[in-house]
């Protein structure tokens, strides 16, 4: 396989709208490089990620999910960020059952003012992600 | 999908995306996508060029919808939403990728960053062909507001707006408006009489045609949203009608239950039935129903037999009052740091340890002593007075670790006011530093130290306690001369850290608006919405948000009416339509979303969930909940976002 010699983790990077989304544009503006595996959506709010999106990545070929929201009890929608912590917790578990390594999915808190705290998330993943290689157990088989 | 017509625009941003992303190459792949029917780019898409291009290329196109692939959102989105609307087409329709702080600005790699700017704006694009054209949502506005405290802030917000022509509904707990400010002797820098600054602007309040008073009342439930809150009060019994009260004094004499007086932080008694102060707004007596034996004409009932008036009434009941209000202000204050948290200072249990407000209580010509400071103990003149600052403040260790601004002030304050009345004593003042900012503050200070020879002393207090002479034995440490100090005090006063009200406490709770880590209620930016709430329609005055002095907090209150004026000289309000939409079919009414919504904007209606789009914030909990994808936020649905993933690991 030649794409295993150079094998870069893809990852996608759900970002709340308030807090990471703007923490992610702080690191932007502050020019922090990180390395461009992780592509962001932006939503509304971290509790606003259903844990279908996660599977659905996963499926759709992602080796890493990233879910990143306000900081618990920052949240702007009060208490979104909650719902996605105690939600997105068992999705971990989920994961583990169908065997796949539970590390492909993370969460963050990042708040607007911490573009350095998320350079470093993504960074962290990335080289987490790279021992893992390809994630292929759930990936759809269809070419 | 293949009739829908959207229009790509990437902008260079002069070289700050261009350097890094290969801005032809995104607009070229772009062109490729199934739903695009244009595509261009442009070295300053923002540029008045830029956007007209983007309004010809819409008109000129029959484009449907638009993707800016520029920078972030929160700098440009409207300004493109608005060039739509220019347009012809809804502003809705069009989305931005953000290819400057989350791509280009943050890569060096030219082929990586051109990669992820496809992906970005691929995604954007799959995103956009499934928006729909929404209308925003007018609200309609009550002209009416809700002031919760009646203190210094809550006062000055309400006279504000009644007399910008606002309907004003005042809440405040107590019996009585005014506040702590009207527990105050004197006021810094000036040393003019608080009360007789403050009680002209309460009579004011009482007098006002627009300000409906509601004393002795609580907040109990708040639903709606800006423009039309629906707000329930308590209205507790008093058992004395104010109307027929002719102030005659008669029922607190023949009353035989005798408590701590509140208004004098105990350093006085009054009966269960009392005047919470001469000055009372409104005047008239409150039976304390707690106090009270009992109610029953049988086990006492001495006040209602002496009242000639006849405006004493066992039977009241309390009474839930229902306001329709178009904005609310908060300023339920603050409250003092409790002394029993302070254990190396007693933790109240040496006598003459006062807290601050008790000393004020003490120089007050109205308060326990009628204006003579005489400690509680013995009621002698205290010869040596130890003030002690930053008491629970600046100690993140064990208390706050925020300054609460106004102690060095009223030290100082309280320094000289006790030389003035004690010409012969001996004043000391225990510091950190001497936060003296503000107009005339640090001559106020300096005349403290010079003219009425307060002796300054850099250093804490590590503990005091009582001596068998009756002294308070005070052991510090002067940090400029590196001694240790030990003074024999008459009388300690504690400049005790301020920390939000229980009433705070409780009005974020029924308000559902956020507080900060130390508890006081949370601005909606620290500079730029300093008295606005996170949530739309609740305002912030006085030291609810903070703590701050008198001047600040009259500012800070007549801000927020000129805030609220400002909201509700509108005839409706809109309101963002991106919010939770019931696709009835797939609906079970299983009431899961009506559980995840913060804002109680899901009910059942016949078995299914409906939103109240005026409520709704559009955040999304309730779509991430349902198990059947049967709502969804309009502009984010599920499908949407699954297209958005696939397009994001596409190549």
């Amino acid at each position: 396989m030649s794409e295993q010699q150079k094998y870069e983790p893809k990852i996608v990077a759900f970002l709340c709208k308030w807090c990471s989304s703007a923490g992610s544009d702080l690191a932007g503006v502050s020019r922090i490089q990180y390395p461009a595996n992780a592509t962001p959506i932006t939503v509304p709010c971290s509790g606003s990620v259903s844990p279908m999106y996660i599977l659905s990545a996963l499926k759709k070929g992602a080796d890493g999910v990233l879910v990143s929201g306000c900081h618990i009890g920052d949240c702007h929608y009060m208490e979104g960020n909650f719902l996605a912590r105690r939600k997105l917790h068992l999705v971990k578990e989920l994961l583990q059952f169908c065997g796949v390594e539970e590390n492909r999915f993370r969460m963050s808190w990042v708040s607007a003012a911490e573009g350095a705290k998320f350079a470093e998330v993504v960074k962290e993943f990335v080289e987490d992600l790279r021992p893992l290689g390809p994630q292929e157990k759930l990936k759809a088989k269809r070419a | 999908m293949s009739e829908k017509r959207t229009g790509v625009f990437v902008c260079h941003c002069g070289n700050n995306i261009a350097a890094t992303v290969d801005v032809k190459k995104v607009a070229e792949t772009m062109a490729q996508e199934g739903t695009v029917a244009y595509s261009q780019d442009y070295v300053y898409m923002c540029s008045d060029p830029g956007q007209n291009a983007v309004i010809q290329a819409i008109k000129d196109n029959q484009l449907d919808s638009v993707v800016v692939s520029c920078c972030s959102p929160s700098l440009h989105e409207k300004t493109f939403r608005d060039n739509a609307e220019r347009a012809g087409i809804s502003g809705f329709t069009c989305e931005i990728a953000n290819i400057r702080e989350q791509c280009a600005w943050v890569h060096k790699n030219r082929d990586e960053a051109t990669a992820k700017a496809i992906k970005i704006s691929r995604s954007a694009i799959r995103r956009v062909a499934r928006n729909k054209s929404l209308e925003p949502i007018a609200v309609p506005v009550v002209r009416k507001v809700m002031v919760i405290g009646g203190g210094i802030a809550g006062i000055q917000a309400a006279l504000d707006m009644a007399n910008g022509g606002l309907e004003v509904v005042l809440v405040e707990k107590l019996a009585t408006i005014g506040g702590h400010m009207l527990q105050l002797s004197e006021t810094f820098p000036t040393l003019d009489c608080s009360q007789c600054i403050l009680s002209p602007k309460m009579v004011e309040v009482s007098r006002h045609p627009k300000i409906k008073l509601m004393t002795y009342s609580e907040v109990k439930e708040v639903s709606g949203s800006v423009g039309n809150f629906q707000v329930k009060i308590l209205k507790k019994p008093t058992y004395v009608d104010p109307e027929a009260c002719k102030l005659c004094d008669e029922c607190t004499v023949v009353c035989p239950q005798v408590v701590p007086n509140e208004h004098d932080l105990g350093l006085t008694a009054r009966r269960a039935i009392y005047i919470p102060f001469a000055q009372a707004i409104p005047a008239s007596y409150t039976l304390d129903e707690d106090a009270c034996l009992g109610l029953n004409p049988i086990r006492c009932g001495k006040c209602k037999d002496v009242c000639e008036a006849g405006a004493i009434n066992y039977d009241m009941r309390p009474e839930t009052v229902t306001e329709n209000v178009g904005a609310i202000v908060v300023a339920t204050g603050f409250d003092l740091y409790p002394q029993e948290k302070i254990l190396e200072y007693g933790a109240g249990n040496v006598e003459d340890v006062l807290d601050g407000l008790q000393f004020e209580r003490l120089c007050s010509a109205s308060g326990a002593t009628k204006g003579h400071v005489l400690r509680p103990s013995d009621r002698k003149e205290p010869k040596e007075v130890v003030f002690i600052q930053c008491v629970g403040s600046r100690d993140p260790a064990q208390h706050c670790a925020y300054c609460s601004k106004i102690c060095c002030m009223y030290t100082a304050k309280h320094a000289r006011l006790y030389k003035h009345h004690v010409p012969d004593g001996k004043a000391y003042v225990f510091y950190i530093d001497i936060r003296s900012g503000g107009k005339n503050y640090e001559e106020f200070v300096q005349r403290a130290m010079e003219d009425d020879e307060t002796m300054y002393l850099r250093g804490r207090v590590s503990k005091l306690h009582r001596t068998k002479d009756g002294k308070v034995r005070v052991m510090g440490t002067d940090t400029l001369t590196g001694m240790n100090v030990e003074i024999d005090a008459d009388m300690v006063v504690l400049a005790l850290a301020m920390q939000p009200s229980k009433g705070t406490e409780e009005a974020a709770r029924v308000l559902k608006i956020g507080r900060d880590k130390d508890g006081f209620l949370a601005e909606a930016h620290p500079k730029l919405k300093p008295v606005e709430s996170v949530t739309g329609g609740i305002y912030l005055a006085g030291c609810a948000q903070g703590p701050k002095d008198i001047p600040e907090t009259v500012s800070q209150a007549s801000a927020a009416a000129a805030k609220v004026l400002g909201l509700l000289s509108q005839a409706t309000l809109s309101h963002t339509p991106t919010v939770a939409r019931v696709r009835n079919s797939h609906c079970t009414g299983c009431e899961m979303c009506v559980t995840a919504c913060p804002y109680d904007a899901i009910r059942l209606e016949n078995g299914k969930a409906v939103v109240n789009e005026v409520l709704c914030e559009g955040c999304g909990s309730c779509s991430a909940t349902c198990l059947r994808a049967a709502i969804e936020v309009r502009n984010t649905s599920p499908l949407q976002v699954n297209e958005m993933i696939e397009a994001v690991l596409s190549f």
